[in-house]
Parts: structure tokens; sequence; C-alpha cells
């Protein structure tokens, strides 16, 4: 049956080594032209680099400040994300959705991995687990306790699996202690994981590692 | 009481959502966005090589998802993406099985007609992306409040074990759909280079209880982007 792969799979002629097999794959891929090392290192360059949470924060945080600017974010978050150039390999089509006091929103995909890349980065180990993957639907409230997060009994969650192309950032409750504050102070405030559903926002001295207060690209 | 809550187990490992696994291990204090340097180049390679335009994504992700099982379930998760480059650069006869082998490329191996993405345009073409919406004629067969009932993922998938993205968790269950999304490229068909087949995309609500027979909240909601050919009608 040629959907079925089994043991002389191609892969398994790479060294069981990863690092090898990198060195094997690249090395075979730039001798034969099909790749540029320059555009590999690029590319890690993007997303090492130039595109994390801090993207999503800025989004988050004027959403909080503007009402005019979150009311197209949820109408229309596809158009208002390539206004501000932060569309890009998946998140092409992205939907926001907002916590409130009845509904608290996750994002998850228990197929794969996917995850808004232009808009929080590459996803972090956990969000790739298979603990994550197979648990976020069927006992969210456990998963999120083991986030250090317990919501009231009134309050509905609302389980996104990212099954096709459409990307989810959650638009994350602004704190009441955030009253006044610019738009710079309130990005330190939103933590990635209030923008998957595994955290709420935070005071940046709780952050030990605050990725949502670095620079905008080109900024 | 007779239930349909499923069981059974999957058919293929990728598809583990609502299976058992242990804790998740949430990194407090953040973690390097590529804890290993090859990390980084398994990743970019893969994009790189997917510039050639040879496949799609959706055939990058099934052939990640159909590693045989025992190699999916211990391979970590940039395990699984440098195995399925390679079993797709073999596939499309850009390199072969002698050059994995070997590490090396042949030098008499023939010449192939490819346009190596160039780094000058990396930024952009990593903004571009690849959208998926697609103009169609056709109307949506459902509206906002409908009832609707998924099928079997077994067969919607448009050859035996192929991709789709209707997960075993929530098949046979029936929801609402919430917000209709234009029409998508079909995975379905696309992952098999059986054309983009695009179709209305619809985003489903369930409640817990109807898909989890021990539901921690029963009025929790899962909401799934799924395709118009998983949906059935329920009158």
């Amino acid at each position: 049956m040629p959907h079925e792969q089994h043991d002389d799979d191609p892969h398994s002629l790479l060294p069981p080594d990863p690092q090898l097999q990198v060195k094997a794959l690249e090395t075979i891929l730039s001798e034969k032209g099909l790749i540029e090392r320059d555009a590999v290192d690029a590319i890690i360059d993007v997303y090492q680099n130039q595109i994390g949470p801090q993207i999503g924060a800025e989004i988050v945080a004027r959403a909080w400040l503007e009402p005019a600017f979150k009311a197209r974010l949820l109408e229309d978050a596809e158009a208002v994300l390539a206004e501000m150039e932060f569309a890009g390999r998946q998140g092409e089509h992205v939907v926001v959705v907002e916590n409130t006091e009845q509904i608290h929103n996750i994002v998850v995909c228990t197929l794969c991995s996917c995850y808004p890349w232009p808009l929080l980065g590459i996803p972090p180990s956990w969000y790739k687990s298979d603990a994550y993957r197979s648990r976020a639907v069927r006992t969210p409230r456990a998963v999120l306790a083991e986030f250090g997060l317990t919501l009231p009994k009134t309050t509905n969650i609302r389980v996104w699996d990212s099954t096709a192309e459409i990307r989810y950032l959650v638009l994350p409750q602004r704190p009441g202690e955030t009253a006044g504050l610019d738009l710079q102070a309130l990005k330190n405030w939103v933590t990635r994981d209030s923008m998957i559903g595994t955290g709420l926002p935070q005071p940046p001295q709780k952050q030990k590692n605050a990725q949502t207060s670095l620079p905008l690209p080109g900024a | 009481m007779a239930d349909n809550f499923a069981d059974d187990k999957p058919l293929k490992p990728h598809d583990m959502g609502g299976q058992p696994a242990g804790p998740v291990l949430p990194d407090f204090d953040g973690e390097p966005v590529f804890k290993q340097a090859w990390h980084g180049r398994a990743l970019a390679l893969t994009l790189a090589a997917g510039a050639l335009g040879k496949w799609n994504l959706d055939a990058s992700r099934n052939a990640r998802e159909r590693l045989p099982a025992k190699d999916y379930q211990r391979f970590s998760y940039y395990e699984k993406w440098l195995a399925g480059l390679a079993n797709l650069l073999v596939q499309h006869q850009l390199v072969s099985r002698d050059e994995l082998a070997s590490g090396r490329a042949d030098k008499n191996s023939p010449v192939i007609e490819a346009r190596p993405l160039p780094a000058t345009k990396v930024v952009a073409v990593l903004k571009k992306g690849g959208p998926t919406r697609r103009p169609v004629v056709s109307s949506p067969r459902f509206s906002t409040g409908d009832r609707v009932q998924t099928r079997d993922p077994q067969n919607v998938a448009r050859q035996p074990h192929g991709h789709t993205r209707l997960p075993h968790y929530a098949s046979k269950k029936t929801g609402h759909i919430l917000a209709c999304y234009g029409a998508h490229i079909l995975p379905d068909s696309h992952a098999h280079f059986m054309g983009e087949a695009p179709e209305y995309l619809y985003n489903v609500r369930f409640l817990a209880r109807d898909l989890f027979a021990d539901a921690e909240k029963p009025d929790d909601e899962i909401c799934l982007d799924l395709f118009e050919s998983y949906l059935e009608p329920v009158t």
C-alpha cells in the first residue's frame, strides 16, 4: 500500500543523531543547489530575533487602550493585522477571541502544533507537547491548574482547536491595576501565555523573563 | 445507557486530542526560541526546501503524521520535521536514498531545475505566507446557529488512512455553527496533490458534555474549524 510507510522510510537512512541529520540534509541540499545557506540563516534570524510575543503584546495593549481598535480587531483581525504589517506565514487568517467574566478562551492544536507565528513567534515546548495537545480539549481546567490558574466555576472555558488555517489569539482581560498606564507600560503586562489562554496578564516585576517587553522589529 | 463516546483509539498517533497523557510542563522562566541550535536549522531547512514549491504545507503536515507510529511517538518535535523533510525530498526525487545515506550530494545525479530561495527574499516570503482562502461560486450550506453532526474522519479523508483535519475525538458529534470563515483550500485533497478543492470552512462549537462523558464542566465549550464536507445537517 503506497500510503503506508515502514522501516524502509527514507528518513531511517539518516544518522540517528538529529544534529547529524541536520548537517547531512543541509550539506546535500546546498551541494545540489536546492537551498542557499544564507537563506537558512536568514529564516532562523527572523524567528529567533525578529518575531515573538512582543508583537501580540503590542496588539493586546492597543486593544486595551483604544475601544475602536479593539472593536475592529474582534470584527476583522485579518484586515487590521494586514494594515499593521503583522500578517505572515502561519498567521494569514487570524481571529482574535476576547476573554470576559463569562468566557475564558484557550488555544490548542491537537493534530499538530498550529500557532500564530507572526504574533507570538515559534511555540514553546509545552504547546507542542503530547500532554498539552492531548489534554487541553478534555481536561482544560486540570491543564490550567498546572499553569497555576484556577477559574471561577461561573466562568466557562472555550477551547479553540486550530484544526484549519485560522490562527487564534486570545485578548486577555485588562487587569484593574493597570489603570492609567500607557501603551508601553501596558505591553509589559501582557504575557505570551495570556495570549494563548494558559495564563493571565502579570505585573512586569513578576515575570522572570518578559519576552513581551522586547522592541518590535524595526523599532 | 448506551452512549456514543468513543473509547477506541484514534488510528494515527498524531490525532491525540482527548487521549490520556501526563502533566503539562510550563516554561515559567521562559525558554530560548530554539533550545538547541539544530532546532532552528531543522525549521529553517524545512521552510527553505518547502519554498522550492514541490509540495505544499498540507503535504508537509501529512509527511510528519504518516511517519511510522513508533517514530512519531518517540521523535521530538523537530525530529519529526527532519524525518518528514527527508521523506518528502526522496518522494519528490530531489534527493536519492543513497544521498541520504551518505550525507553528500551524488556528483553524478541529474541536475534538478529548481530556484533556491535567496536570503534577500526570506523576509518577504515569510511576510506573504500562504493564504488559504479561495473564491467559490457556491453558497455555504450551513448558517450560523445551525445544528450539525460531524462525519467519521475515516470517511471524509480522500483516500484510505489519508490526511484529514477532522479529529477522532470529534467524530460523529453534534454541535452548532458559530461562524463561517469563507472557502479555504481543503487539506484532505491538497495534502495528496489532488488539487485545492476549496470548501466552506466553519467554526463549530461543541459542548464539552457532548464530546466527553467525563467533561470537567459540562457546559464548557470546544470550538473546531471544520470543512463543509466534514458536516451533516441535523434536523
